[in-house]
């Protein structure tokens, strides 16, 4: 057993507020997030992320079950006592401190001498490439560097589990790519356990060593990022991470038959009744008539690498696919063709 | 080109006039008081030369002297009491969520703004000349509890001002960075609010500098301050000392009002 468990959740909820007002924001949350590793929050806005985030923070006390850290319970330990912390979205730096100063706050209220303050401070800066910055105030210094310090400030104390809350919401496109490999690169560089907050799928797949897709305050699948992507347990997260096909039918012996009349072959795992296929669009294949399903052209838009084909099967349901763009076999629209998809590209989820 | 233009007060006929002689009544009695406070003659409305005759006599008088130092005094420990009260108040009123009873302690905190201060007055004397028996004290006390009062809702505005638009997640970010609450305090939500309770600190100093009423109420004999004294004075034969001592007063105000809207305004 050589993975240790960094945070744990047990069974938490958290209600806020009391009466007709309250709000369940967690229903009965568990999870193990390991250490070292880059651990994510994936889900649509007020699922919870942040209240499960401040709740390890310790900003918030869960109505019920315990946190667990490194196997301590500090379910009710206040946060100056957790060796936790936070990258707020705000950044929160301290405005009448210098940068140096922010930096060096958490070791100062942790009682280190100044010449340990002065050194950890000085290499962090380095690690987040703000040297030069030190005796600047935050006002003094542009959205992205404020970033850098709200991380160096977060990261001197070296805490066992660094949380971040869509530390990357405010920042352009381009300095959004650049923060993302940067913080991959801290990550990967301190060995911090991560707790990264975000609503973008596609910063959760291209960062993540697991996610937790939520829901209305429920964890929907914990996983690689693979797992989640082929793997979906749901149709809300086939849905919520990246673009879905959905085809509903009905299990007809080893095969589905769906809504076209047509019979599909998927690995089914027992299941019976109705059940709604998930097909990715860039694992659906077109070609000439006659073979599978039969299909017409509504929509092509070629998008350089690839082209897009809107389709629509023979009872009308409807379908997208991504096709790699190669000259001569692209179709247009009102041609007939034939799709097929390999049996272990289709995910059948429960109805 | 002609852009339809917003409507401008400054364009009404009349503005002009009305604006001169608004700030005539407003400022030329203080002119005046001023200009005879230079007086080389006995009267606050002959002028008799230019001199800095009465600003010496003021300055060697010691009933002046006396109440100039009561006045300090008074000022000095009521503005501490009240600022840090009033600080404790703001603390209190916006670093929790809502509770029962949130809008009785604003009116309490805000009290002598609103009940009538010879009400005020009033009740001060009679409870503080009871307090007066039972205890035997009858030093500077009573004057410096009764303005600490007065004076909290004062010191408690720009407080409250600036504690409501800092960032509560500076005090969040203070604690997850291993600040107790005292520290962070200390560290973070003092110096952040520093110029909001300097200026609170001011604002209850000229106000305590300044009152009459509740101070002619409960002072006990040989307890003028500096109003009361001139106050005092008018019973008897009016000479320029008063317009001196005046001036000073006038002089001091403005030196704590320009340093006042120096801190509110380069650190907010
Ligand atoms: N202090 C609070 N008082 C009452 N309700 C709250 C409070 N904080 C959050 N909520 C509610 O709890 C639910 C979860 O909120 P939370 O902030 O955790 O969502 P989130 O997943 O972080 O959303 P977002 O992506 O928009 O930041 C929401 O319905 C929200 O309205
Ligand atoms: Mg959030």
């Amino acid at each position: 057993m050589s993975i240790k468990v960094a945070v744990a959740a047990r069974n938490v909820g958290k209600i806020y507020g009391a009466g007709a007002a309250a709000v369940n924001a967690l229903g009965d949350v568990s999870i193990d997030i390991q250490q070292g590793e880059f651990f994510t929050l994936l889900g649509p806005s007020g699922c919870g992320k942040t209240t499960l985030l401040r709740c390890i923070a310790g900003f918030e006390t869960p109505t019920s079950g315990t946190i667990l850290l490194s196997g301590r319970d500090i379910t009710h330990t206040p946060p100056s006592a957790r060796p936790v912390n936070t990258v707020f979205q705000s950044y929160a730096l301290f405005p009448h401190l210098t940068v140096a100063d922010n930096v060096g706050f958490g070791l100062k209220m942790q009682g280190k001498s100044r010449s340990e303050v002065a050194s950890t401070v000085a290499r962090v800066l380095d690690l987040v490439k703000l040297e030069a910055f030190a005796d600047r105030l935050p006002a003094q210094m542009s959205g992205g560097q404020q970033q850098r310090v709200a991380l160096a400030r977060a990261l001197a104390p070296a805490p066992e589990v660094l949380l971040l809350d869509e530390p990357l919401s405010a920042l352009d496109l381009k300095l959004r790519k650049e923060m993302q490999s940067e913080l991959k690169r801290l990550q990967t560089e301190t060995g911090i356990t991560f707790v990264f907050v975000t609503h973008d799928q596609e910063e959760a797949l291209t960062m993540s060593n697991r996610i937790a897709v939520m829901s209305a305050g429920e964890l929907l699948q914990v996983g690689t990022p693979r797992d989640i992507y082929d793997r979906p347990v749901n149709r809300f997260v086939a849905d919520f991470i990246g673009e879905t096909n959905f085809l509903v039918g009905e299990v007809d012996g080893t095969a589905v038959r769906i809504a076209s009349g047509e019979r599909l072959d998927v690995p089914l795992n027992g299941q019976t009744g109705r059940v709604t296929l998930a097909i990715r669009p860039e694992q659906i294949k077109i070609g000439t008539v006659p073979g599978g399903l039969a299909a017409t052209v509504t929509d092509a838009t070629y998008l350089g690498t690839d082209t897009h084909y809107a389709l629509a099967l023979s009872d009308g349901s409807a379908l997208v696919a991504r096709v790699q763009s190669r000259t001569g076999d692209d179709f247009a629209v009102g041609d007939t063709v034939g799709v097929t998809v390999d049996a272990s590209a289709v995910q059948v989820l429960k109805e | 080109m002609a852009r339809p233009r917003a409507f401008d007060v400054t364009t009404l006929p009349g503005f002009t006039f009305i604006a001169i002689v608004s700030f005539l009544l407003l400022y030329a009695p203080i002119v005046t008081l001023v200009i005879y406070s230079f007086n080389a003659g006995d009267s606050v409305n002959l002028w008799g030369g230019f001199s800095l005759k009465w600003y010496h006599v003021a300055a060697g008088n010691e009933a002046v002297q006396g109440a100039a130092i009561r006045s300090f005094i008074i000022a000095t420990w009521a503005s501490v009491i009240a600022t840090t009260v009033a600080t404790m108040a703001a603390l209190g009123t916006t670093r929790r969520g809502k509770y029962r009873g949130q809008s009785l302690i604003y009116i309490i905190i805000n009290q002598p703004l609103m009940v009538p201060e010879i009400v005020t007055a009033v009740a001060l004397l009679i409870f503080f000349s009871s307090v007066k028996i039972a205890t035997g004290y009858t030093g500077l006390g009573y004057l410096i509890l009764a303005h600490s009062a007065f004076c909290v809702p004062f010191a408690y505005l720009p407080i409250k001002a600036r504690l409501e638009g800092m960032d509560i997640n500076m005090e969040t970010a203070a604690a997850d960075l291993y600040a107790t609450p005292w520290k962070a305090f200390r560290h973070v939500t003092l110096p952040l609010l520093a110029p909001g309770i300097i200026a609170g600190a001011m604002l209850a100093f000229i106000i305590s500098l300044d009152d009459v009423i509740i101070t002619e109420f409960v002072k006990s004999a040989g307890q003028d301050t500096l109003p009361t004294y001139m106050l005092g004075q008018l019973r008897r034969a009016l000479t320029p000392e008063v317009n001196a001592i005046s001036t000073v007063l006038l002089a001091l105000s403005i030196v704590i009002l320009a340093l006042f809207s120096v801190v509110t305004r380069k650190r907010g």
